[in-house]
């Protein structure tokens, strides 16, 4: 294990030394640095070129300019820019805003893309794996650019006329949403034709419900969740997250997870009117995180009695799923503030940038500042990377379910959720996680289109930037952390393939 | 678990029920495997219209505006039945918008008709059918190029490295490595800046030098395990040199990876165009693309949307098709994709072999007590549970054809 890994980084680093040196001289040998100053008027021409030339070490060819570049790498320090600028304060600041940018959108279309991929798999060959299948081929198409206009004028332009003077939805859209919502469940639900008639009429019914009530308690102006959307997300996630992993007969997990959300609605007014104007840095609000977590483990284990670990892992998620929606309904409490402020002016989705430039506020405040600014390139590249996930979980879960083992739990009598859940899910996580180990190690890498686009100065933006101006020294800093990430968690991913498959050895 | 079901060898790994296993096999009884791989694809009815699409798309480009391509000193120039070529600029009429109309008149439109310019025109006049037809034939020419030139290269190392592992594997997948560890949008970039000016063609071959690396190794996989296999074995004895054993034995069994990944690689490499061509990385400015219409156009999203729908709707039907015709070859060249056969047909065979089994179980009956006496002794199946059945499947030969127990495998 120990000489797999050791050989396996020494092998790494030779590769990237040779990808830096191939990299470094197709950006060096792609113009010339120096051509803004040639065509320049300034009287101190001359002199101007040859500062830069002795600042870049333009005099030496690129091929051993490298190895200035090298060492200076080896010193940790990735030099300086055409403009004079310390690479080390912008590669610095670009990690943060890609950072910003990526996380959320691959975690969520991580976890929408296992969601849709598994449904499809358990209805394998149905009107709704059609369906699926078509949107995310169509969504694999999609060139990423080309979202992004469509996703402006419709989404951010459109939603904020919408918000402009009394936003009320009409009613063909209603009508539309819910016929969605009933399809949508009626063909994940199973059952006979009568089974799938009434859940069809109940999602139509709830789906109506929902939106004829936000329609008349004004809420695009005013929105939250109040204390009974966060009671039927906490009591929702309690039974749902219970129901998924051991099943309602189990009383006692029921419970502890009844607790939990019951824990998470009695702090519910506390935390909203007077604790969280305490909170005022983001590294409260994390320890605020890691104790809900603390406490519903502890609830799991107080209450779980001989199957401990089940119901902890119910607890938790129902904890983090409470919290979550609690967090939301506060940010939700000064949207109103916040969209009819003076920079803002009533229309909050922005277009472009990652902040809104002179806000001052609370930090509820600049989070749904942050949310703003993230709802475009966020959903752009949800629908590009959405469409990988649902395919590889889908084919993954389909392999699994032909397996033996599988037959042999329905063969000895196990209920579809324990086979599904306990059997097939797990094994079909396997080479998921593969996936992801290796996806989380290009996130850095970022978007260069997405972020080219939206605006925003993250890694893309240090890359493109520098490779317009012919400067190795940004590109090669963004190149050295994406490729040294590439490789390390591509290691990662062996390694936990070796890890959660017992039949694979590194050796 | 139904009568036939007992283990037989060979099919312990397969996953399916037999009844499953007689309806694909009777399909493709008598048929070579290209036979059943093409039928295989063209049930596929998302692979076929996608087919059907691209083939007009194709015509449809390199015919409306002729081809115009000119590959370092050789010119390919010919003219197209459109009224206008994508450099021509018209006077501008009705403020550049689309004289396309599919609403007829009595639903109450203007009728079909398309116009001078179904498209409608951009600022200067030109006409937008033109661009977006001159911008397909580019992405599809570089499409193909990149396939091409992916394809062997990534085939030829994956092969090699594959069949003669050690240090040759070594050293061309360390060389994979390094190209694989640059992401493909950078490399492009890099590239497309250097080479871009020099047309569609060169940027072409420029992207297709570095996108063979993902082929190349699932060509080295596969290799790696049909050089394992008899047939290579008896090649080698017969004489044959590595060169034929690679080319003509190895090689025509791993085309299945070789022609989905293909495909694939091609969706990839169009958007890649695009991509990079929308950055300004890509075909350069007087030539044009469907990424450079985009990218010339975005801002005049609200004055102009046609300059902004058409590219966007060939890109997305380009990679569409390609992505469901890559999507309807890999289920006809992977055997252990099976598509199940609907409930109705499945049950109707699994009566049929029911019946055809009752016959058949005396005497496999008699073969186990043939071979397995020392397992079991007593002329019955493996499992313990399966004697009743198969008593009552030989008590009642030809008896109950609609009847027959139904179970679920």
């Amino acid at each position: 294990m120990a000489t797999f890994v050791v050989r396996r980084l020494i092998a790494s680093i030779f590769v990237l030394l040779a990808a830096t040196f191939l990299m470094y001289n197709l950006v060096a040998f792609s113009g010339d640095p120096l051509e803004d100053l040639r065509t320049s008027n300034a009287p101190n021409k001359e002199q101007l070129i040859e500062s830069r030339t002795r600042l870049l070490n333009l005099d030496v060819a690129p091929p051993l300019r490298y190895f200035i570049w090298f060492f200076g790498v080896l010193r940790l320090d990735f030099g300086i820019s055409v403009q004079g600028r310390d690479v080390n304060a912008m590669l610095e600041q670009a990690i943060g805003s890609t950072l910003q940018l990526v996380t959320i959108a691959t975690v969520l279309a991580i976890i929408l893309g296992l969601i849709v991929g598994i449904t499809t798999a358990l209805r394998q060959y149905s009107g709704y794996d059609y369906t699926v299948t078509f949107i995310s081929f169509l969504f694999f198409s999609l060139p990423i650019f080309w979202v992004a206009v469509l996703l402006k004028q419709y989404i951010a332009i459109g939603f904020n006329d919408f918000l402009q003077d009394d936003p009320q939805l009409p009613v063909w859209l209603i009508a539309l949403l819910s016929a969605a919502s009933g399809l949508l469940w009626a063909s994940i639900i199973p059952g006979a034709l009568k089974r799938k008639i009434t859940t069809f009429v109940i999602a139509v019914g709830a789906t109506v419900s929902i939106l004829v009530i936000m329609n008349l308690v004004d809420w695009f102006t005013v929105p939250g969740l109040t204390i009974i959307g966060v009671s039927i997300a906490a009591i929702g996630a309690a039974v749902g997250f219970t129901l998924l992993i051991t099943g309602l007969q189990n009383r006692r997990a029921l419970r502890a997870a009844l607790v939990t959300a019951g824990i998470g609605l009695a702090v519910y007014f506390p935390f909203q009117y007077y604790v969280s104007f305490f909170i005022t840095e983001w590294w409260m609000l994390i320890l605020l995180g890691l104790a809900t977590v603390g406490v519903s483990l502890l609830v799991g284990r107080l209450m779980g009695g001989h199957d401990r670990g089940p119901i902890m892992r119910i607890t938790a998620f129902t904890g983090v799923v409470t919290a979550l929606a609690i967090l939301l309904d506060r940010f939700m409490i000064v949207w109103d503030d916040y969209a009819s402020s003076g920079r803002i002016r009533g229309r909050p989705i922005a277009t472009i940038g990652s902040s809104t430039p002179g806000l001052e506020g609370s930090l509820w405040v600049d989070g749904v500042d942050i949310y703003t600014h993230l709802l475009l390139p966020t959903i752009a590249l949800i629908l590009i990377s959405f469409a990988t996930y649902t395919r590889y979980s889908r084919a993954s879960l389909l392999e699994v379910m032909n397996q033996d083992y599988i037959r042999t739990a329905r063969a000895k009598g196990l209920n579809e959720r324990t086979v599904v859940v306990r059997h097939a899910f797990r094994n079909a996580l396997i080479p998921i996680a593969t996936i992801v180990a290796f996806d989380v190690g290009g996130i850095v890498g970022g978007a260069v289109i997405t972020e080219t686009v939206f605006g925003w100065t993250g890694m893309g933006q240090l890359f493109i930037n520098g490779l317009n101006q012919v400067d190795p020294n940004p590109v090669m800093a963004f190149f050295v952390v994406v490729g040294g990430l590439a490789i390390l968690f591509n290691l990662i991913a062996d390694l936990a393939y070796a890890a959660l498959d017992p039949r694979i050895r590194v050796s | 678990m139904t009568t036939t079901s007992t283990p037989q060898p060979g099919d312990a790994n397969s996953g399916v029920t037999d009844a499953e296993n007689s309806i694909e096999l009777k399909e493709v009884e008598g048929l070579s495997q290209g036979q059943i791989v093409r039928r295989r694809f063209f049930r596929h009815r998302g692979a076929v219209v996608s087919m059907v699409v691209l083939a007009i798309i194709v015509v449809l480009a390199f015919s409306a505006v002729g081809f115009d391509f000119a590959v370092f000193d050789l010119a390919i120039k010919t003219a197209g039945w459109w009224q206008w070529t994508w450099t021509s600029i018209p006077t501008p009429q009705n403020g550049g918008a689309p004289t396309l109309s599919l609403i007829p008149e009595f639903l109450g439109g203007d009728g079909i008709r398309f116009g001078d310019h179904p498209f409608g025109q951009d600022e200067i006049g030109r006409d937008t059918f033109a661009v977006v037809m001159r911008g397909t034939q580019q992405s599809i020419v570089i499409m193909i190029v990149v396939g091409l030139i992916a394809t062997a290269i990534g085939t030829v190392i994956g092969a090699i490295a594959g069949y003669y592992r050690g240090w040759v594997d070594s050293v061309l997948m360390r060389f994979t490595d390094i190209i694989i560890t640059i992401p493909l949008i950078v490399i492009g970039a890099v590239l497309g800046l250097a080479f871009g000016r020099l047309g569609a063609f060169v940027l072409a071959i420029i992207i297709g030098l570095f996108t063979w690396t993902g082929l190349a190794r699932l060509v080295r996989a596969e290799v790696l395990s049909l050089r394992e296999r008899e047939f290579v074995d008896a090649a080698r004895v017969a004489g044959a040199s590595d060169r034929r054993i690679i080319f003509k034995h190895i090689l025509p069994n791993a085309v299945g990876v070789i022609i989905v990944n293909t495909t694939l690689l091609m969706a990839a490499a169009i958007l890649l165009e695009t991509g990079l061509s929308f950055l300004g990385y890509g075909v350069q400015a007087p030539d044009t693309s469907l990424g450079v219409i985009i990218s010339q156009n975005q801002a005049a999203f609200a004055t102009r949307p046609w300059l902004f729908w058409w590219p966007g709707v060939f890109i997305i039907a380009i990679a569409l098709c390609i992505n469901f015709i890559g999507d309807g070859l890999r289920d006809a060249f992977d055997p252990r994709q099976k598509r199940l056969p609907n409930a109705r047909k499945l049950a109707k065979m699994r009566t049929e072999t029911l019946n055809r089994a009752s016959t058949v179980v005396p005497s496999r009956g008699a073969g186990m007590q043939a071979g397995g006496t020392a397992v079991g002794g007593a002329g019955r199946g493996f499992f313990a549970d399966a004697p009743d059945e198969s008593d009552r499947g030989s008590g009642s030969t030809g008896g109950d054809a609609d009847g027959g127990p139904s179970r679920n495998s």
